[in-house]
């Protein structure tokens, strides 16, 4: 299915970007069986900082590790959208978190505004989960692995009592998200 | 205790692989000082070694860093530090220490945007030449450079091996691209990882001479407190290892120290080629900029460039036959790195000026783009 998927998440330092990136893109390696390669650009400042990271998810040998034109593209500030929507592919999928981004119309994507940290917040009540909700909405909309991989991995990383958290948070972003599967 | 060799596939970052891979070639004791983009080097070997009975120190300094995994060795462990540009820098003088005193260790420089303290979250290729000429003196150095986190595992191994035969310091020269980076590494069976330790001296203690070469030029090396008595000096000394200020004596002991790598050459230096055989230019890079050059190659050729890629996995010592070969039969260099200007230098060197050699370079803080190779391959032949 996936012969070669470029993907960029950008937002804040603390809001869970790189680790949101890493997540996916073991879940395609160790569970999916595919290549990927996950690099990071980020600040000085841990938190507050602009941040990147760029996922290449492929069937063969990746070499250049960055990506230049994802296409899909998550942002997850204002400023991130400002920055990297002139990016995206052409026709490429644009997920922003509504709470945070206000979309402008010329744009060439298909841009898909989610109220997903409000969900969070209503549903769940723990911001430390927002990164996975935003997961699961991508994988909702692009259908690009199974999210099963994603809570295998998940529970590899958190404490024992935080997975069933991750897990509600994951499941809302799929529903979320697989109302406008592409 | 848990498994020293964490055999299977793993998704982790370059930093981690690489201290998985000095875990795995039997490193027992590591002299820590912190540093972006390398922290997690220490990290995850400050977690790791305790439980295979190993040591990790946190020391005050970078200089304590360096010298502590001198003192290490000469206890019989194998050791390593891990560091970026700053730390680099104030290592040096015990770099040099390490050379004439022929302590086996591993030093990793994941690399990152200077001068000074510079770019610490973002990668460059620029301490290249430090890794030769850092340390005072004339010396022969290994410095070993890893474009991938499975590389990152696998040549730490080989700098044990190479640190422990030759009796040298290895650098590991990485960079934050590589070090930040994660990918799937598989790390073997335990049986299936080559490693080698340094030759313990086999003859009684009495008038034992410790820097007395073997065979292959290379001295058996004693651990303190086996029972042979071992002076260790930063000043020239002969085979007694006793300071001697004479010339015979200087002369004796360079030509040993240069000796026992510029005589295995075959054995440290190794390259990969990409496209070669019918290359009329040839792009020559290593690290983490080897990937953009790959990249560019198969792009050069999508549009009638014969292009072709040496990339040099052992920098230092430095490939001169090869390039010189090249020289012989191509139309021209491309030296794709991190830097303004370094490793072109050599390419230039040994092309000798038979045929031009250019730099795609990057002032640091990001990979070189491909596109920008392939512009200068056009633009130049």
């Amino acid at each position: 299915m996936i012969h070669r998927t470029r993907l960029v998440f950008s937002g804040s330092g603390g809001q869970g970007v790189i680790t949101a990136a890493i997540i996916l893109a073991e879940a395609a390696v160790i569970h999916g069986g595919m290549n990927a390669t996950q690099s990071q650009s980020y600040g000085a400042a841990a938190r507050g900082g602009a941040t990147r990271s760029d996922v290449i998810l492929s069937d063969s040998e990746i070499y250049f590790p960055e990506v230049t034109q994802p296409n899909i593209l998550v942002c997850l500030t204002q400023e991130a959208y400002t920055t990297f929507s002139p990016i995206i592919r052409p026709g490429g999928l644009l997920l922003t978190d509504s709470k945070f981004v206000t979309t402008v119309k010329n744009v060439d994507a298909k841009q898909i505004e989610l109220p997903i940290f409000e969900t969070v917040m209503e549903k769940i009540g723990k911001p430390i989960v927002f990164n996975i909700c935003v997961l699961g909405a991508l994988i909702g909309i692009s259908d690009m692995l199974d999210p099963a991989w994603v809570m295998e991995v998940i529970k590899t990383r958190v404490p024992e009592d935080f997975i069933d958290m991750n897990n509600r948070a994951l499941d809302l972003g799929l529903v979320m998200g697989s109302q406008y599967k592409i | 205790m848990k498994p020293a060799v964490l055999t299977g596939k793993h998704f982790i970052n370059g930093d981690i692989a690489c201290a998985e891979g000095a875990i795995a070639a039997g490193c027992l004791f590591f002299g820590g000082y912190p540093i972006t983009p390398a922290t997690e080097v220490a990290e995850h070997m400050s977690e790791r070694l305790p439980h295979v009975g190993g040591t990790y120190i946190q020391m005050e300094d970078e200089i304590a860093a360096m010298t502590s995994i001198l003192g290490g060795a000469w206890t019989g462990k194998k050791t390593m530090t891990a560091t970026s540009g700053p730390g680099f820098s104030l290592m040096m003088e015990t770099v040099g220490l390490a050379v004439v005193t022929e302590t086996p260790c591993v030093v990793v420089n994941v690399q990152r945007g200077g001068p000074s303290t510079g770019l610490p979250t973002q990668g460059a290729q620029a301490d290249m030449m430090q890794a030769k000429w850092g340390s005072h003196g004339d010396y022969e150095i290994i410095a070993l450079a890893p474009s991938s986190p499975q590389e990152m595992f696998d040549l730490t191994i080989t700098a044990f091996n190479l640190s422990e035969k030759y009796r040298t310091p290895v650098f590991i020269m990485s960079d934050e691209i590589v070090g930040h980076m994660s990918e799937k590494v598989v790390i073997p069976e335990p049986e299936a990882i080559k490693t080698f330790s340094r030759v313990a001296p086999d003859q009684p203690t009495e008038n034992f001479l410790p820097f007395k070469p073997g065979p292959n030029g290379v001295a058996p090396m004693p651990a303190i407190g086996e029972g042979y008595k071992v002076h260790v000096t930063g000043l020239t000394h002969d085979e007694k290892g006793y300071p001697v200020m004479s010339v015979d004596t200087q002369a004796e002991m360079m030509e040993r120290l240069m000796g026992k790598i510029r005589n295995n050459l075959d054995d440290i230096i190794m390259t990969e080629s990409y496209l070669l055989e019918d290359a009329e230019v040839v792009v020559v890079s290593y690290g983490v900029s080897s990937r953009t050059s790959y990249t560019a190659v198969d792009m050069a050729r999508k549009q009638g460039i014969k292009a072709g890629l040496l990339r040099l996995i052992t920098v230092w010592p430095f490939p001169d036959q090869i390039i010189k070969d090249l020289a012989l039969r191509v139309k021209g260099f491309v030296t794709v790195e991190i830097n303004m200007g370094q490793i072109s230098r050599e390419v230039e060197r040994c092309a000798g000026y038979r045929v031009p050699s250019y730099l795609a370079g990057h002032p640091g803080g990001a990979v070189v783009p491909p596109e920008e190779v392939v512009q200068i391959l056009k633009e130049a032949f």
